[in-house]
């Protein structure tokens, strides 16, 4: 035996203080992982912009309340494409789905009168088959998803016109769907949803903290890891006492949390979520590893269009009303802006659905902000392109040092 | 030769793409605890050989055996469910996954619910530690993306993973390719490491200093045939030059009609 075959107990550094938190941060930051510092920096930017140019309008319960109504249908549909964009893959039919969808629900409702729970799940159902085709066809005949789903926005735009085409609108009077966006929780009940979350998010990390450490594995700081889920827990009660100090946590706001909470659970602990990991980063290396590749990318276009489906419905009963404009516009543009800005890889495989939260809260307030300014639709979209073309940019970039730093 | 019967046997394997023949009844065998070095020219039949045994092609004649047995390799599944793992030169990692996930690409252990089960990620975080403690494989932590690894570290993490689960025969394709010279001695001492672990490793390389520091024994092919089996000890560097051209004959040269094939 020569002496290389010994074992060194050095070779795999299990340090974890609070020096090698930083020095993984430097080299997260050298391969151009800057995390969501940024996004949150230029966030609190935004508002602070918006609170003085509205005289304080913008940052009043009020008002943040209407924020959370109207980021969960877009919110909803940009979680989906994170899923989508996580595989390398992109999804331009999600707005037209969405609206599609809310057609399909508002029709089944109102003109075949189906009882509004049947109508929803039926909605859902057409999501997720058109989603289920889109991923058959990409990976069957290995066409693009970009043509498959470009094709996909075309033809449901048609069979949204389609299914409007006597009135052009259906409008929504039954108290489920129209309570489905536009139910408040307040008092002891806000404070429950409050807790739930706060137990993924907050007690989640100390607990994992705790029982890697029972494992004998290397741990974070402990007092990092408290120090962090209190902060959390802080924002989070504030977010609560805001809110509260108007109508209430609205059932929109707790339905995307809840989808951001699930997905990200299924994502980053289950064998599916490191599944769709894998194939975003190397397609060709999960395929020999033996990951059904093909069924994974059908299951993810089917669940994405499921998702645009639940925030086309979500509209749709926030509007009282599904209409042939539904989920046209610059509904996809800023779904994916949404999940871009908040951190996802156009490029497949780095990003979670947390950035679709993130993302939906920035490009959220940049439209509330201007329309309370009453600023013209123009310069809207103007600035809200401006803006995704610097998430994107900023991706491309730190991409590219990323590789060159290899 | 030992008398230990090989772990993996092939005899007689012939493989036509079209109007090119690209083995012609070539043989082959590890044992466990040996490395065995594939070496030949360009268009010598390596690869189709290599892939051959990974069960991405399937031979039209020949018998393989594995322990003696004869069995038949339909897929690269077959391949793995025998305990055959490949590393193929382009490593197939996943650049965005960390170390851990890496080494347990496809064979996650989760508990039940099938895709929806829980990963085990203490676990499979402790097996890896020991593993690459066992195989000294320098990392830095088990927790960061292979992006930020270097080209040595890669390959190393690559062949780790082949020792992940039970297998028995790992096939390197050109492992040392792209390393400088201290990362190709980190993926040499790893070769011997798996040997050392009683597992028959078939390396593929151009660089025949890298084969004749790890190898036992040397096969040549040329030309899609086989010329011979070496033991590393016998053979001269300038020999097996000579051999793998053609310029000195190889075990093969008995029967003469083969001969004049071998002279075309």
């Amino acid at each position: 035996m020569s002496s290389t075959l010994e074992h060194d107990p050095r070779v795999i550094e299990e340090r974890a203080d609070l020096a090698s938190l930083l020095a993984d941060y430097r080299r997260r930051l050298r391969q151009g992982d800057v995390g969501q510092l940024p996004v949150v920096v230029g966030l609190l930017v935004i508002w602070a912009i918006f609170y003085f140019a509205s005289g304080g309008v913008f940052l009043s319960s009020f008002n943040l309340v209407n924020l959370t109504l109207q980021m969960a249908a877009v919110g909803s549909i940009a979680v989906g494409l994170v899923l989508v964009l996580l595989l390398g893959e992109i999804d331009l039919s999600a707005g037209v789905v969405s609206g599609m969808c809310a057609a399909v629900m508002a029709a089944l409702s109102v003109r075949s009168g189906l009882p509004a729970p049947a109508a929803v799940a039926l909605a859902l159902g057409v999501g997720a088959a058109v989603g289920a085709l889109h991923g058959v066809w990409i990976t069957r005949f290995g066409i693009p998803s970009f043509v498959v789903t470009l094709a996909g926005l075309i033809a449901w735009q048609g069979l949204l016109l389609r299914v409007l085409d006597r009135t052009g609108t259906i409008n929504l009077k039954d108290p489920f769907i129209t309570g489905l966006a536009g139910t408040f929780y307040n008092g002891a009940t806000a404070y429950a949803l409050a807790a739930a979350f706060l137990a993924y998010v907050a007690l989640g990390p100390v607990l994992a903290h705790r029982k890697r450490k029972a494992a004998g594995l290397s741990v974070a700081p402990l007092a990092y890891v408290v120090a962090r889920a209190g902060v959390v827990s802080a924002l989070v009660l504030v977010a609560i006492a805001v809110l509260t100090a108007d109508r209430g946590i609205s059932s929109s706001l707790v339905y995307l949390v809840g989808l951001v909470v699930v997905l990200d659970f299924i994502l980053r602990r289950t064998r599916f979520g490191r599944m769709i990991y894998a194939i975003g980063g190397n397609a060709e290396a999960a395929r020999r590893a033996g990951m059904p590749v093909k069924r994974v990318r059908t299951l993810v276009f089917a669940l994405a269009s499921m998702l645009a489906a639940w925030g086309g419905i979500l509209g749709a009963s926030r509007l009282l009303a599904a209409n042939q404009s539904a989920g046209q516009d610059d509904v996809l543009l800023n779904a994916i802006a949404a999940a871009v800005i908040g951190g996802t890889s156009l490029f497949g495989g780095r990003g979670s659905v947390w950035a679709a939260l993130l993302g939906i809260i920035v490009i959220q307030s940049i439209s509330n902000g201007m329309d309370l300014l009453s600023l013209q639709p123009a310069i809207k979209f103007m600035i809200t392109g401006g803006v995704l073309l610097t998430a994107v940019t900023l991706d491309a970039v730190l991409r590219r040092g990323r590789a060159a730093g290899r | 030769m030992s008398v230990t019967t090989p772990v993996l046997e092939l005899r007689g394997i012939s493989k036509r793409f079209g109007a090119v023949q690209a083995l012609h009844d070539v043989r082959f065998d590890v044992r466990a605890g040996e490395v065995v070095a594939l070496v030949g020219d360009n268009g010598a039949g390596k690869s189709t050989l290599i892939k051959t045994i990974a069960g991405i092609y399937r031979p039209d004649e020949g018998v393989t055996r594995w322990h003696g047995k004869a069995v038949t390799v339909r897929s690269p599944n077959d391949a793995a469910a025998l305990g055959i793992a490949t590393v193929y030169q382009d490593l197939a990692l996943c650049d965005n996954l960390d170390v851990v996930a890496n080494l347990y690409l496809g064979h996650e252990l989760a508990g039940p619910g099938g895709p929806l089960g829980l990963l085990d990620e203490l676990a499979m975080e402790r097996r890896a530690i020991e593993v690459l403690r066992k195989l000294s494989v320098k990392i830095p932590n088990v927790r960061i993306p292979i992006a930020s690894l270097s080209g040595g570290q890669r390959q190393s993490v690559a062949v780790a993973r082949s020792v992940m689960r039970d297998n028995e025969v790992v096939l390197l394709d050109e492992p040392t390719a792209a390393l400088g010279v201290a990362q190709t001695r980190e993926v040499l001492e790893l070769i011997k490491r798996l040997r050392e672990q009683g597992l028959g490793v078939v390396l593929i390389s151009h660089n025949l200093s890298d084969v004749f520091e790890v190898a036992d024994r040397i096969t040549v092919l040329r030309l899609g045939r086989w010329v011979g089996t070496y033991d590393a000890k016998d053979v001269g560097r300038e020999q097996l030059v000579g051999i793998m051209t053609g310029a000195i004959a190889g075990m093969d040269a008995a029967p003469a009609a083969t001969t004049e094939e071998r002279l075309s």
